[in-house]
């Protein structure tokens, strides 16, 4: 298909499965945690603006979270179709570390998701909450070891290698493997900011239609003072993680630099922008700013980074893209910590709920910290190639053999039923973000539930709204 | 080192598997079913009957794959990349299902059909292609270097596709069965019509797939009709029929249970027919558990998980089916 190889296609079908995947779990993790400190609060002070704005995430978590298990099924076999030789190889590592995801996974529904979702007014209210608690740290668990798992790929230790494949020696060296800490911390926090700006955007879109209440507003506010804290906090957690792969991974750095070669004893340069050329070996129509590469990366003025030609050309990743993902990436957390600037700005002078041109900028914002994170792990996956686990196995070598023919059906048949299916599902989610939340829901008891005969224990049936404009329709105007 | 690990996950692995095939069978089953049963209100209570447990049921193939990575990552590795077409099209047949399943509830009824149809084409190319997985894991994968060393197509053989076949036939048996226990009336004697059809076929499929495996492979016949295993296994097909001649005695008096009881037995001895023929080999014929297996610390280290996490995951599902327990009525609305 397009001239591409085996190798290309089972690369795309790959990154394209993952990285539909991977928005639903962000959100589940993020909403969670969000969901937990809504009740958390609402126990604490008893305002029920807390209670309503709990019930209404609450529905839009659980239409994510059955989104999120179906996708996930397709990952769960894809390791072993796909990427065979990697399986082979490597499964005495990562097999353990995703059975331990899916067991978690699986532990978290049985247990507390049902209570979670179905159990309120039926449990008491402690309960309720150790229940959502533990659903938010269920996902931080699962999130601990697929990241220990892909950690463990990027920069492997703790193991040893005996007729040609990888044998654990030391399981807690393979999951604090030294880029796991930095990972994990970075990849939870993605989650976290962007869950805030997706709520802060439902927040913006009400008020802009006049739709103003007191949990509107509180949405907001809480995203802002996310976006104004931990945004800037992510920054520096991203700068940390940047100097560990520069210690474990140089060849990435410099492709995201687009820096090919040392002269001399100069300082590197930051390339602001430009188009690295893999065959030319040059970043075209480049834009520097003189001693800040190594001011960045190195914090000194005179120390160099590590450039693309003392690689050899094989074991160099491909610096046009990396370059540009990782831009779009720094570029939207700028924007993010503008707009938690701009926030705090508003929240001093006013105008945090009325003004219409930040209130637009952060509804445009919805899906910044969505787009910042796939752009992120496009980074850092397509920078450590050529290697599918770092120094020992290549890509290339990793893959099922598999045909040109055989990958382009399977692909189209994913692009094709993803779009559909997850598009429907995203479209019902936005449609329960439409509603905004309802006063007074928590005085209900929801029906059905695991213990009750009346409904499923499904999450996805915790949203009980028809899926059409207009049909069960108990939209109101304002509050 | 007196604990034999790879006997234990290949155990915790077959135990997963029946789990998956004995619950999501009924409820592909009912899929299957579907365009038998035309109007609205029927097809709602069909859907209601398996509503509140069936993605749990699918819990464990999730849980199968990704044990059989940790444990077995050889077989994991050749057996998935050796069946990419049939499994790629069964995960895609299950996630149609799975959102049609949902979003049918939620559709307004211009557009429920459209739903109707994903559901009944998912669940059917969701058996199919497993059946087809199944025929051509038994036939054999053949294993060069720790590599599979066959075709992008092998897996399309007369034998497999017949699997296909087979496995809708006996999944819509486990359906119409289960319909018959969990509803009343019209959809009911609806059922009651199709249990002995379903399971003339069930059976008529069930003995080809017997007679053909030996045929096909010497090793497999070599294993049944060596003595003393002749011995051994003679119960098997002698229970199948037994099981049968007590099944359509219960469909005779109308038993509402006992149909539903009986397939379950069914699918077991069939099962335990497929164990017999390919024990101990993880990927047929030639590499056993042992072979296939993990070193042990990684089967050790996701054990104390397991051992800790499946009870609770075993409790969860008895308890839902405990409070599901009962007939499902055209007023239980379970949206």
């Amino acid at each position: 298909m397009f001239g591409l190889e085996a190798l290309d296609l089972a690369r795309i079908q790959f990154a394209f499965t993952v990285s539909f995947h991977i928005l639903f779990p962000a959100i589940t993790i993020g909403l969670a945690s969000f969901l937990a400190v809504l009740e958390g609060l609402w126990l604490k002070t008893h305002d029920n603006t807390y209670r309503d704005l709990y019930h209404f995430w609450s529905k839009i978590f659980a239409v994510n979270f059955g989104m999120g298990v179906v996708s996930g099924l397709v990952m769960a076999y894809e390791f072993g179709t796909n990427w065979s030789r990697f399986s082979d190889f490597a499964g005495a590592i990562t097999g353990p570390l995703l059975t331990y995801e899916v067991l978690t996974a699986f532990f978290l529904e049985a247990g507390f998701l049902g209570v979670m979702l179905f159990g309120w007014n039926r449990v008491g209210r402690g309960l309720h909450f150790f229940a959502t608690v533990m659903v938010a740290v269920g996902t931080l668990i699962s999130t601990f070891w697929i990241l220990a798992s892909n950690s463990w790929m990027q920069t492997p230790q703790g193991f040893e290698i005996v007729d040609g494949r990888v044998i654990p020696v030391d399981w807690f060296a393979v999951i604090f493997n030294p880029s796991f800490p930095y990972r994990l911390a970075h990849m939870a926090i993605a989650a976290f900011v962007a869950t805030a700006f997706f709520v802060g955007a439902s927040a913006a879109w009400h008020l802009l239609r006049g739709r103003d209440n007191p949990a509107i507003r509180r949405m907001l506010s809480m995203a802002m003072w996310m976006a104004l804290i931990v945004a800037p906090i992510q920054a520096m957690v991203g700068d940390a993680h940047g100097l560990n792969t520069l210690e474990h991974q140089p060849a990435k750095i410099a492709a995201i630099e687009g820096h090919w070669e040392n002269v001399g004893d100069e300082p590197t340069p930051l390339i602001l922008f430009g188009i690295p050329d893999m065959k030319e070996e040059r970043t075209k129509y480049a834009i520097e700013i003189p001693y800040l590469g190594s001011l960045i990366l190195t914090h000194s003025l005179d120390k160099q980074i590590p450039a693309l030609k003392s690689f050899p050309p094989e074991d160099r990743p491909n610096s046009l893209i990396v370059f540009w993902s990782f831009r779009v990436m720094v570029a939207l957390g700028m924007m993010m910590i503008f707009v938690g600037l701009w926030s705090a700005w508003l929240r001093w002078r006013g105008g945090l709920y009325s003004n219409r041109l930040f209130l637009r900028l952060v509804m445009c914002m919805g899906p910044a910290g969505l787009i910042a994170m796939l752009a992120g792990w496009f980074t850092t996956e397509i920078g450590r190639q050529p290697w599918v686990v770092y120094g020992l196995m290549r890509t290339a070598n990793a893959s099922s053999n598999h045909s040109v023919g055989q990958l382009t059906i399977t692909l189209v048949l994913f692009v094709v039923v993803y779009f559909m299916l997850f598009g429907a599902g995203f479209g019902y989610m936005m449609r329960l973000v439409r509603k905004g939340p309802k006063t007074h829901e928590g005085d209900d008891t929801p029906h059905g539930g695991p213990g009750q005969k009346r409904t499923p224990a499904r999450p996805l049936s915790a949203a009980d709204e028809g899926s059409e404009e207009g049909q069960k329709d108990s939209l109101r105007e304002g509050n | 080192m007196g604990i034999d690990l790879p006997l234990i996950w290949a155990v915790i692995i077959i135990f997963g598997l029946m789990m998956y095939v004995v619950m999501d069978g009924f409820d592909l089953g009912i899929g299957i079913l579907f365009p038998f049963i035309k109007g609205k209100s029927d097809r709602d209570v069909m859907m209601n009957t398996v509503a509140p447990v069936w993605d749990g049921n699918e819990t464990w193939l999730v849980l199968g794959g990704a044990a059989l990575f940790g444990a077995f990552p050889l077989a994991y590795s050749v057996v998935l990349e050796a069946l990419y077409l049939p499994l790629i099209f069964m995960l895609i047949g299950l996630i149609f299902r799975g959102v049609a399943f949902e979003f049918r509830f939620k559709a307004t009824d211009a557009k429920r059909h459209l739903w109707d149809k994903a559901f009944i084409g998912g669940s059917l190319v969701a058996t199919f292609f497993q059946g087809v997985a199944l025929g051509a894991y038994i036939d054999g994968i053949p294993v060069v270097n720790r590599a599979y060393a066959g075709g992008g197509l092998d897996w399309l053989t007369p034998f497999s596709l017949f699997c296909g076949i087979a496995l809708i036939a006996a999944y819509a048996l486990l359906g119409c069965t289960w319909l018959i226990m969990k509803t009343e009336g019209a959809l009911q004697k609806a059922m009651h019509d199709l249990a002995r059809p379903l399971a003339l076929a069930t059976l008529a499929v069930m003995a080809a797939v017997s007679l053909w495996t030996p045929l096909a492979h010497a090793e497999i016949a070599d294993r049944w009709f060596s003595i003393p295993n002749l011995f051994w296994f003679m119960p098997v097909p002698g229970l199948v029929l037994v099981t049968l001649y007590f099944f359509f005695k219960a469909i005779e008096r109308n038993a509402h249970y006992t149909p539903f009881l009986l397939t379950l037995v069914l699918v077991f001895l069939g099962y335990s027919g497929l164990g017999i023929s390919l024990w101990p080999n993880i990927i047929p014929p030639a590499v056993s558990i042992w072979d296939a297996a993990s070193p042990p610390q990684s089967q050790g280290f996701i054990l104390v998980g397991t051992l800790f996490i499946i009870p609770f995951i075993l409790g969860y599902t008895f308890w839902s089916y405990y409070v599901f327990r009962g007939k499902v009525t055209h007023e239980d609305g379970y949206h």
